[in-house]
């Protein structure tokens, strides 16, 4: 479960980035999380995944409260997360199942485990047979579904997609998302940060809207798009 | 802090195959590392080795040299005798040696063969007198003030200003390598750091993708320290073999040399062993510093 409570952020020049969010992410949910440039999604994530601390409020990630930066249990905190990245992330010089091995290893799991899970993650996403390409020999359909690979083969409870389809068309961009309701539908909490309203339209979930770094809307909806219009 | 050691022990083998791997990553500046380590150890090694030799041909000196106290002239052999047991009690004396003024001309004329004049010579011109071993050339004044200070020794015969050159020579030795050491392990760190840093930073992706999956400090971090102790022990043997090459070059050239023949050269077959063993020590410890230091800034904590 994801918990942020009354959570309030400003950076070193005094902008505020998240103002006053009391928001509740119940486990299994998929949330679509949307707003215009600026309102503060980004920096949202970042409070998600541990890279920025609340200047107030708590936030509470997967039974783990962090307190500042330097907190030691912010790895621990992180391997309950899977983050998937708008620009994939995939490290060049490795195969995709190094780029798998190593996150494995970087969370503590032995070599039998590594052995199993990665064809087992890379077939949920149709890459089995590309498990010892290198990124630049795959397509960007297929870099994302490796990125989306790596960020669920430490059994994460919760994924986190920050513009997953923003390098995507249009097919490619629905792929993954029914790649990602397919992964909610198998229990894993689902957090997707986008500005592409069709896809939120399409599916129907929960969409949280930012603006200005406030919660404007919170509701099963279309996200029309441009400020304060969510219709329900 | 560090991940703990079941970090370590459980990704030994990817930890060293991907330190391995980032040394060919960069491999210029991996290779300009290990060559300043290697050349910093070679001069401190050659500085190290120059004192020791000081010392061992100083050492020499103290074991064969002799201070001769003579006798008054006035005694007779049986109070020459008596002074045995209080030039033997004088600290920083080994050994204590009676010649007779018998003996003292047979030394004399042995000692110039082709001299006719001096073989008809009498032991009366010659004095009592008593051949002294010294410990420590560095107490020598002190000892040979003693030794005068002995009543019935009339006079003291010392090489002081030979020895108390040498004994300054070993003191400056010591000193330059003790500066030179500090120095140039400075600079080794430094080096290795910098080529640490230049690693980090082009992987600072890849860092930043650990991060994110929940890699701890120490995984993150072991990988650049078996990088840095590769460089150091790349480092350390290319600066003992080079070591090795040069001094036995000079060893040859100071057999082959009439005026360094005077001086004790110690076998390279009875240093290398602690020579090996200093280079291995300094160059590890070189890699694993430069690197701990070189990645700090990319840890969070």
């Amino acid at each position: 479960m994801i918990q942020l409570e009354d959570v309030e952020m400003q950076y070193d020049n005094g902008t505020k980035a998240v103002r006053g969010i009391t928001l509740t992410i119940q486990d299994g949910e998929f949330v679509f999380l949307v707003g215009p440039s600026g309102a503060g999604k980004s920096s949202l994530i970042k409070l998600l995944t541990g890279e920025a601390m609340p200047t107030f409020g708590r936030v509470h990630i997967n039974g783990y409260s962090v307190f500042g930066v330097k907190d030691p249990r912010i790895p621990y905190m992180r391997r309950t997360l899977g983050v998937v990245f708008q620009d994939f992330r995939l490290i060049e010089t490795k195969t995709i199942r190094q780029n798998l091995d190593f996150v494995m290893r970087a969370a503590g799991a032995g070599a039998r485990d590594i052995q199993q899970r990665i064809p087992y993650v890379l077939s949920l996403v149709e890459l089995e047979n590309k498990m010892d390409c290198y990124p630049a020999e795959l397509s960007g359909g297929e870099q994302q579904r490796a990125a989306v690979a790596r960020a669920l083969v430490n059994r994460p409870s919760t994924i986190i997609a920050d513009e997953p389809t923003g390098n995507l068309d249009p097919d490619r961009s629905l792929d993954l998302m029914r790649l990602l309701l397919k992964i909610n539908q198998m229990g894993s909490t689902v957090v997707v940060v986008t500005h592409e309203r069709e896809l939120v339209n399409r599916f129907g979930k929960r969409v949280v809207t930012l603006d200005e770094g406030t919660v404007i809307r919170d509701g099963v909806g279309r996200y029309v798009g441009g400020r304060s219009r969510v219709h329900a | 802090m560090w991940g703990g050691v079941p970090v370590f022990t459980r990704n030994f083998g990817y930890f060293f195959h991907e330190g391995w791997l980032n040394i060919f990553r960069h491999r210029a500046m991996s290779f300009a590392s290990a060559g300043i380590t290697a050349v910093c150890l070679l001069l401190m090694g050659t500085f190290t080795l120059i004192a020791l030799h000081i010392d061992a041909n100083l050492s020499i000196l103290e074991a064969s040299n002799e201070i001769l106290a003579f006798v008054d002239e006035n005694y007779s052999r049986e109070q020459a005798l008596e002074l045995e047991k209080k030039l033997s009690a004088i600290p920083n004396i080994n050994s204590v040696r009676f010649i007779t003024r018998e003996q003292a001309l047979e030394n004399f004329i042995k000692n110039h063969p082709d001299e006719e004049l001096f073989q008809d010579l009498e032991p009366e011109i010659f004095r009592d007198r008593y051949a002294l071993r010294i410990g420590n050339l560095e107490n020598l004044s002190e000892t040979a003030d003693r030794i005068a200070d002995v009543t019935g020794i009339d006079g003291v015969n010392l090489h002081e200003e030979f020895t108390g050159g040498l004994i300054t020579l070993r003191r400056a030795a010591t000193i330059l390598c003790a500066v030179l050491t500090g120095v140039l392990f400075a600079a080794s760190l430094f080096i290795i750091a910098n080529t640490i840093r230049l690693t980090t930073f082009d992987r600072r992706e890849e860092i930043a993708v650990m991060r994110i999956v929940g890699a701890t400090n120490g995984f993150i971090r072991w990988p650049f320290v078996c990088e840095g102790f590769l460089i150091g022990l790349f480092g350390a043997l290319a600066g003992f073999f080079t070591q090795w090459a040069t001094y036995c070059m000079a060893v040859s050239w100071i057999s082959e040399s009439d005026r360094m023949r005077i001086f004790e050269i110690i076998p390279f077959r009875e240093v290398w062993l602690p020579v090996a063993g200093v280079f291995l020590a300094a160059g590890l410890l070189t890699g694993i510093g430069g690197s701990l230091f070189g990645i700090r800034r990319f840890l969070d904590f």
